[in-house]
């Protein structure tokens, strides 16, 4: 039964993979459509960042997390290389948790 | 040349942290008691993080279709993914087959941080097979050390990921429509997420886009009459507004009325705004607050 989930999860998430990467070919997709594409991928990712960022399952994520996001995005905008914002954000979180907040 | 090599630097940095996350999910698995070829095998054949954390949680609660289920929902954001990503990958049916597999949140905010179709496609590759082989990695490094390899949010993991995805989208916000578009969804996402199971928030952020359905005049500032400094100030209210402050939302809407002698559909577009952004009002507001101030720098930075 173990195997069967693994397999039957792996296996449709492929398919989500890939029909997406097939349906664009078989699509006519107007220009219009083809300029609303990055935008949508751009709003998933946007989202699952915020998500991710702020909450915890249903609850909010706490403190740590979010300051560390938000030192890390600051970063990002003040361009600031890649490995500085990843670290920052984890350091800005690992070092809040260690004060013992959350 | 050098731009690759910044490149490779970024995706080792984030294969390191992938490494680091992968090991706590087979140190996971296994304290769960799951037996210890489940995580690995869930690494190589699903390869997505978020829904193998979900799966492995519900497998072992014993409820295998709920695990199937849950984890399929939270991987349906791929199908746009493809969608987007499928010029990257290549035409030749090889590259279509393992190209698809190895699509991540990672790999797509990478790739589309680049413009240059060629090195887009190098990225693409480089970042999908260098983050399956650090996941993989770090998969069977935590079914061997299990709790050894320590609490990935201890060392802040947890907030790693998402500001490298906001590094990586950053570029592409710099275009005020799909900024626009990107902060209503996620407005959406974060509101909907305490009521909603996970995977679907994530995919309600494509209802951001129906903010392109507001008139022009407010999704490309002031008529797209060119870069005078008065539109600046109400460029950045309008963004400010669209992450759920109904403070800023509303002083936009003045902004707007005042300066484009009072026009119907300007206000219209305001409180529309808030009106899409209400819901998260009460739920989201500290979350709304931390973006705002994102969301207004980068508008800042469009104008630099």
């Amino acid at each position: 039964m173990l195997i069967a989930a693994i397999v039957a999860l792996g296996v449709g998430t492929y398919i989500i993979r890939l029909s997406g990467v097939l349906l664009r070919e078989r699509l006519e997709l107007s220009d219009s459509l083809q300029r609303v594409l990055p935008m949508a991928a751009a709003a998933l990712l946007t989202a699952l960042a915020a998500t991710a960022a702020l909450m915890a399952g249903s609850e909010f994520a706490g403190v740590a997390r979010p300051a560390g996001v938000l030192v890390g995005g600051l970063l990002a905008w003040r361009r600031a290389p890649f490995v500085v914002v990843v670290v920052a954000a984890a350091g800005v979180a690992a070092l809040l948790r260690l004060a013992g907040i959350p | 040349m050098s731009t690759f090599k910044r490149t490779l630097r970024d995706v080792g940095a984030l294969g390191a942290a992938m490494v680091a996350v992968g090991a706590s999910f087979g140190a996971i698995s296994i304290a769960y008691g799951l037996p210890t070829w489940a995580p690995i095998a869930m690494s190589t054949v699903v390869f997505a993080g978020g829904s193998q954390f979900l799966a492995a949680g519900l497998l072992a609660a014993g409820n295998p279709i709920a695990a199937v289920l849950a984890g399929l929902l939270l991987n349906a954001r791929h199908l746009p993914f493809g969608l987007t990503i499928a010029s990257t990958i290549g035409g030749r049916w090889r590259d279509r087959l393992v190209g698809s597999h190895i699509m991540t949140d990672e790999a797509v905010a990478f790739a589309l941080a680049e413009r240059d179709p060629v090195q887009r496609r190098r990225i693409y590759w480089l970042v999908g097979t260098t983050l399956f082989i650090t996941w993989n990695v770090g998969t069977i490094l935590g079914v061997l050390l299990g709790g050894a390899t320590g609490d990935p949010d201890a060392f802040g993991l947890d907030a790693a990921f998402p500001a490298a995805l906001i590094a990586l989208i950053l570029p592409s916000l710099r275009d005020r429509v799909t900024r626009l578009v990107a902060l209503a969804g996620a407005v959406i996402a974060v509101g909907l997420t305490p009521v909603l199971p996970a995977g679907l928030p994530v995919l309600c952020a494509l209802f951001g886009l129906l903010v392109l359905l507001f008139p022009r005049r407010f999704l490309h500032g002031r008529g797209g009459a060119g870069p005078e400094p008065a539109a600046s100030s109400a460029d950045a209210g309008a963004s400010t507004g669209s992450t759920g402050s109904s403070a800023a939302t509303g002083s936009s809407a003045v902004d707007d009325a005042g300066a484009v002698t009072s026009q119907a559909t300007a206000a219209s577009a305001a409180t529309g705004s808030s009106a899409a952004t209400g819901s998260s009002a009460a739920t989201g507001w500290s979350a709304a607050t931390g973006w705002s101030a994102v969301a207004g720098s980068s508008a800042e930075e469009t104008r630099c």
